[in-house]
């Protein structure tokens, strides 16, 4: 349990790496690293597919990245009416950690640019869902 | 290698609002497939249905529709890659039947998407991508794809004016294409920005406008194939499957290599049904692409190896994709045009291909006697990619 805080509005409840979730609370942005063969994880994982190890620890995302796409959605599905227009946008980090989430509401969508330099904070929803974002850097 | 073979190709009508149930839209495209295979359910060995489930109240329609189809007791089973679950039904078919399994095979894909309201099926259509990472930020189709615009245009310099270029070669042939759901025409003023009457301009996930997206619709395709003995017996025009690619990428966007190069899936698809086939794209005359959205048009092209990497524009704006040009692409009108009823458009674009290298395809047939055709259909974004190859005689 935990993972249902996870997001606008979360489709999963149960995983193994829900401490995610807590990790959020605390004010971290984290992923998973296998500790036998050292490869890392964003979005986490809870098991390595290159070793087979499932002993896992949690790392600090980097905190400097370049977003290297996005988009404006004018429409949005079932359960996330009230929020468009909402910009989502991929950033990397470079050494091959990515990240995909929304862009803060505080930077307009005409702003907003491929490979502009940008940073990434938690987020707590008015309902208390909890999320975290693309902000500038 | 001809040793697999298209004995029979159906399409029912796309639209919007089918009226009856999908076991009723299953049979509007094999009573059309059977008869123009000219045979009997008692010469089908085995059948395979692909949709998309989560449209369907019914659990496992396998079962359900072989018995409305009249094709039991063979054996039937139920395939699903999304937007591309017909063609891996294709394949599957096929590695039936080189195998010595059984010599005729019907492959049925069918979706009633408007069993459900837009919003679901877009709630749905984000569901086909990483729900526990990623749809929990509103994702959907049009804002993945976009995705993949904003950064192709950034670095290749695309602009919406090319865009715009491939939705009005779509509905140029899907004009004349009576199985298509949008049949009417599209001119450069109905993507005027701010022109309230301009019904294509209206963002739906930026840089993608309303015109840049297919529509959701219902309809059924079917494609009935054979070994090489049943199809000199009981066709006088075999379509051979020549090649078959498919491949698969990470669901997540934060896995994705690179967003300025279009799909991987395309790529490795294309790369191995090219060396199975013996060709290369220069070999094609006729393909159908999956446009689900104008940008995928153009990523496709470059593939396919119908362009170089960046200059797929240059396809489009040359008209060298038209039917008159020197390599035709979606002169049905494509999935801008017909609709994409998901387990149903597979087969479909096969159909398009069968016909025009029998040189059956009315208003839409390619000069010159097309000799090698291609079907490039993605599943998701990227997830899933196929490409099959098919000649004639």
């Amino acid at each position: 349990m935990g993972f249902e805080k996870f997001g606008r509005k979360s489709f999963t409840a149960i995983t193994k790496t829900a401490k995610f979730v807590d990790l959020l609370t605390e004010g971290k942005i984290e992923g998973t690293v296998c500790k036998d063969c050292g490869a890392k994880f964003f979005p986490p994982r809870a098991d390595c597919a290159k070793c087979f190890s499932k002993n896992m620890d949690w790392f600090e995302m980097p905190k400097k990245g370049k977003l290297e796409t996005f988009t404006t959605a004018y429409y949005a599905p079932l359960g996330f009416e009230a929020d468009p227009p909402y910009t989502m946008g991929v950033v990397d980090f470079g050494s091959g950690l990515k990240l995909f989430a929304r862009v803060a509401k505080e930077i307009k969508p005409e702003e907003v640019k491929v490979g502009m330099d940008v940073s990434t904070r938690p987020l707590k929803y008015d309902d208390g869902q909890l999320s975290f974002e693309v902000i500038k850097a | 290698m001809k040793e697999v073979a298209i004995i029979g190709v159906g399409q029912t009508a796309f639209v919007r609002g089918y009226e009856g149930s999908i076991r009723e839209l299953a049979f509007d495209a094999f009573r059309e497939a059977m008869q123009d295979a000219g045979i009997t359910q008692k010469d089908v060995d085995a059948s395979i249905f692909c949709s998309a489930p989560e449209y369907d109240k019914q659990r496992s329609p396998a079962g359900v529709l072989a018995e409305y189809l009249g094709l039991i007791p063979q054996p039937t089973l139920y395939v699903e890659t999304v937007c591309s679950s017909s063609s891996t039904g294709i394949k599957v078919a096929y590695g039936m039947i080189k195998s010595g399994l059984h010599d005729v095979v019907v492959v049925l894909g069918f979706q009633k998407m408007s069993e459900i309201s837009s919003a679901e099926s877009q709630e749905r259509m984000g569901r086909g991508s990483d729900i526990q990472w990623e749809a929990p930020f509103g994702t959907m189709m049009p804002a993945y794809y976009a995705l993949y615009a904003q950064a192709y245009m950034s670095k290749h310099g695309l602009t919406h004016d090319d865009l715009m270029n491939v939705r009005i070669k779509s509905s140029t042939y899907g004009v004349i294409n009576d199985r298509a759901v949008y049949r009417k025409p599209v001119k450069p003023g109905d993507f005027k920005q701010g022109d309230p009457e301009a019904k294509m301009a209206g963002p739906v996930a930026w840089p993608l406008r309303v015109g840049d997206c297919c529509a959701n619709a219902d309809g059924s395709s079917c494609i009935i194939l054979a070994n090489a003995e049943k199809a000199k017996a009981l066709s006088k025009k075999p379509v051979w499957v020549l090649g078959i690619g498919a491949a698969s990428e990470a669901v997540n966007m934060a896995a994705r290599p690179d967003f300025t190069r279009g799909l991987s899936v395309g790529y490795a698809a294309a790369a191995q049904a090219y060396k199975m086939a013996g060709i290369t794209g220069k070999d094609v005359k006729v393909a159908e692409v999956h446009d689900c959205f104008t940008i995928a048009e153009i990523m496709a092209y470059e593939g396919l190896g119908f362009a170089p990497m960046g200059e797929g524009k240059q396809l489009i704006n040359e008209k060298a994709t038209y039917k008159e040009g020197k390599i035709p692409v979606n002169v049905d009108g494509g999935l801008l045009s017909k609709g994409h009823p998901i387990g149903a458009t597979g087969g479909s674009q096969i159909r398009t291909i069968v016909l025009q290298l029998r040189g059956e395809a009315g208003s839409m047939q390619v000069a010159g006697e097309p000799d090698i055709g291609l079907v490039h259909n993605i599943g998701g974004v990227g997830l899933y990619g196929n490409v099959t190859i098919f000649g004639r005689d």
